[in-house]
């Protein structure tokens, strides 16, 4: 099941780049939160910090509260177990080049120290078939390359490898904005499913996918949050002029 | 400034209504000065234009859905275009309406001229300048103007209700004019449809400016305070 | 329609349609003929450049041919059995082998690969997963590089004075120390940049999953590496198995059989280095015949290596 997540004055910097500024945010639980914005935003900087990614970058640094169900992940827990709690599938698919469909899938279990041949069997298998992949690939789990797959099958891929450690949270940046229509498409469709068992969090630029996806968009601005409501009145009768400007289409 | 492109086709999208709005406007304004002047020839000039806003309102759906298919048109942008089609639509049924009006005029023309306690002329005026103030809010995005609109609607509401008693009492004590108090009734009924359109155009606009969702208001006002009596009557 | 044409237009001519086209077409004619002018000039430069490229080729390779050409000319004669079983006959005597020296060889680069492969690529590791940007890591690079420069026969000199003079005596040991010392640097420059074109996008999925940065190291990026890595290896490999002059102060060389690390052991280019040198024809032969197989057996070697490695590669992935 997944749970919520509460941040609270979070500012994050790159060296002296102030990338994001007292952001204050309700994520709730079992539901999807869209995050739109334009680029440099703080959009990604913001979904980092939520599984302390952003701190693999020497010059990085966070300050604030992130609570994740109750667990304050910057207090209370160091960054491997935060990362194994909240899952993470990036822009460009990037299953493991050297391994087969398989062995990307158990990654995550294999590298943490679980071997039972088992156990592994079936998560994997749970996993592709919870990431609407297992179809196309189950009779060449352990003879193809991860890499051998389309772009929407590898993406698919990274979803069932974030799914195998059983997350509570899926962080996903920008998940199809290297896909074409059809896999975005079925993409969506398997966020609309996944939901029930996970809180998702979606960083979008495309944001007919957010209103598609989301129940709840929050609107960045200059490592800002702007606005932060659900997705129907945010795309239809949105509160501040700025988020208006950005959705219509119309800078400058 | 970006999506320039878009802006213009909204520019001729808002063009192409007022258009449609002004040919209706002249429609009634036609059917009225019909009725004032016994004049059939006007009552022609409005049926042909009855075919140009029929047209119009064809065209001004499907350069409307264009947009909604090929521009993806978010928030102000879409309820603009969403009031737009409705706004449409209203302006249409006011030319059915004109038109309705106009051939009332020719039926009693053949009939003769009457005095009947009921001030068409009046209600006319009032009604068209409805419709006038309605496009006027839209042109000017103008919310508070749309709102007057709502409360003019009652007058032109009573105005009818008081027809509608005076000629069925004419049509019972002075039954040789029933004619044309039965067509008198019926022009007024016919203007007082015109009002609710104009009404509704202004709830349109208020949708389009504010996002405020205000049609049926009055109704769902009167459903609360029924259940709220009846509610306290039971217990 | 191009400015050419245009231009012949616009020369204020209002001859009429007819007219007009006329002067339409010789536009566009000149214009063609330009046009198919520069067609060819292009693929006159094409056809050059391409014949640079295999004329450089040619060059580079003949060399190489033709060393392999004469040494089978020189030396295949002289190999038989007896090459490959018997040690050397003593001075006067015909016949012999460099059974030994194959097998010093093989010793050597094995305890050289022993020493220089881990400690190469441990600080090929270092330098690109965990001490990037670090004081440390410049020292380590600058030392790895100034390593690489020294010439091989300071190294040997190096290792006598470090080993042998301590011990009392030549050694398989020393020899193959010094051989693993001058594999380091290649192996460790090669790691590191192998490991560097490893996208960052595979680390951060592995760190994504909660997997503790070093196990992400070893286990997916040096392995996705690892390829390039062995063929570092490879290449540090065929270097040292023809080194001659750290060997001289080293393993010295030894007439017999040896197979233990601490007596003196001969070496294909050790052996090669002496026969030459020396004055009698029979040994010449021999030392042709032991250049021909040094380079047969280093080729072996590195392909045996790729054939090992790549039959583990799955289907479709580079």
């Amino acid at each position: 099941m997944g749970v919520g997540i509460e941040v609270t004055t979070l500012n994050a910097w790159y060296g002296t780049n102030h990338a994001l500024q007292d952001i204050n945010l309700n994520i709730p639980a079992n539901q999807v939160t869209a995050l739109i914005g334009p680029s440099g935003c703080g959009k990604s900087t913001f979904v980092r910090c939520l599984n302390r990614m952003h701190e693999t970058d020497p010059i990085a640094r966070v300050t604030g509260t992130v609570l994740i169900g109750d667990l304050d992940i910057y207090k209370d827990a160091k960054p491997v177990e935060i990362r194994r709690r909240v899952g993470m599938v990036f822009q460009r698919p990037n299953p493991f080049p050297t391994m087969s469909i398989y062995d990307n899938v158990a990654a995550g279990l294999k590298l943490n120290g679980y071997s039972s041949r088992h156990v592994l069997d079936e998560i994997v298998e749970r996993s592709l078939k919870n990431s609407a992949l297992w179809d196309e690939v189950k009779d060449d789990l352990k003879k193809k390359s991860g890499a051998s797959l389309s772009g929407g099958q590898q993406q698919r891929l990274c979803i069932a490898r974030a799914l195998a450690v059983d997350p509570e949270v899926l962080l996903m940046d920008e998940p199809a904005s290297a896909l074409d229509p059809v896999s975005t498409a079925k993409i969506e469709d398997l966020i609309f499913q996944l939901k029930a068992q996970y809180t998702i969090v979606i960083v979008t630029h495309n944001m007919q996918q957010a209103a598609r996806v989301a129940e709840k968009t929050g609107f960045f601005l200059n490592g800002r949050m702007v606005e932060f409501d659900s997705t129907d009145k945010i795309f239809t009768n949105p509160s501040d002029k700025r988020t208006e400007d950005y959705i219509t289409g119309r800078f400058g | 400034m970006t999506r320039i492109r878009f802006q213009q086709r909204l520019e001729e999208l808002k063009e192409q209504l007022l258009v449609m709005a002004g040919l209706a406007e002249q429609a009634v304004q036609r059917a009225i000065e019909a009725y004032r002047e016994r004049d059939l020839s006007i009552c022609d000039q409005v049926s042909q234009g009855e075919t140009t806003i029929n047209r119009l309102e064809r065209d001004i759906d499907q350069a409307a859905l264009d947009l909604l298919a090929t521009e993806q048109p978010m928030a102000g942008d879409l309820r603009f275009i969403l009031s737009v089609i409705k706004i449409n639509a209203e302006l249409e049924r006011v030319g059915n309406a004109a038109k309705s009006i106009s051939e009332r005029v020719r039926h009693m023309e053949r009939m003769a001229v009457a005095e009947l306690p009921v001030n068409i002329p009046r209600m006319a005026t009032l009604a068209s300048d409805m419709v006038r103030k309605s496009l006027q809010s839209f042109i000017a995005g103008d919310a508070e103007t749309a709102r007057s609109i709502l409360t003019m609607d009652d007058a032109v509401d009573a105005m009818n209700k008081a027809a509608f008693k005076s000629l069925i009492k004419v049509m019972e004590e002075q039954s040789h004019l029933a004619p044309q108090a039965l067509n008198a009734l019926m022009i007024s009924r016919s203007l007082e449809r015109v009002a609710d359109h104009a009404t509704n155009i202004a709830e349109d606009v208020i949708f389009w400016v504010e996002g405020a969702d205000v049609r049926h208001h009055k109704s769902m006002i009167r459903d609360a305070e029924q259940q709220g009596s009846g509610g306290g009557n039971a217990s | 329609m191009g400015g050419y044409a245009r231009r012949a237009i616009d020369g204020g001519l209002s001859t009429g349609i007819r007219g007009q086209r006329s002067v339409k077409n010789a536009g566009e004619g000149k214009l063609k003929n330009e046009h198919t002018f520069r067609a060819k000039i292009r693929t006159l430069s094409d056809g050059a450049a391409t014949g640079l490229a295999v004329l450089s080729t040619i060059l580079v390779v003949a060399p190489l041919v033709a060393i392999f050409v004469y040494l089978v000319y020189k030396g295949a004669s002289s190999l038989s059995w007896a090459f490959f079983s018997q040690i050397p006959k003593p001075v006067g005597e015909v016949g012999g082998g460099m059974a030994n020296a194959i097998l010093g060889s093989a010793i050597l680069l094995a305890v050289g690969s022993l020493i220089g492969v881990p400690v190469g690529i441990s600080g090929g590791i270092f330098l690109a997963e965990f001490g990037r940007g670090t004081k440390l890591a410049h020292a380590v690079r600058f030392t790895a590089d100034v390593l690489n420069g020294v010439p091989s026969i300071v190294m040997g000199i190096a290792v006598y004075s470090l080993i042998v003079v301590p011990q009392g005596h030549f050694s398989a040991f020393s020899g193959g120390v010094a051989l693993g010392i001058m594999m380091i640097p290649t192996v460790c420059r090669t790691t590191e940049e192998m490991l560097l074109m490893v996208p960052n996008a595979v680390r951060e999925a592995a760190l994504a999953l909660g997997v503790p940065n070093w196990r992400s190291v070893l286990a997916i990026t040096v392995k996705t590496a690892s390829p390039g890595i062995i063929t570092g290896c490879m290449l540090a490999f065929a270097r040292v198995a023809g080194e001659t002059a750290p060997l001289i102060f080293t393993a010295f060389g030894n007439v017999g059989w040896n197979s233990r690390l601490n007596e003196p052991i001969s070496a294909l280019p050790l052996q090669i280095y002496v026969y030459a040198l020396s004055p009698y024809d029979d040994w010449h032969r021999l030392a042709w015949a032991g250049s021909l197989v040094l380079i047969v057996l280093i080729v072996l070697a590195v392909s045996l290596v790729r054939y090992v490695t790549s039959r583990g590669v799955l289907k479709g992935a580079s």
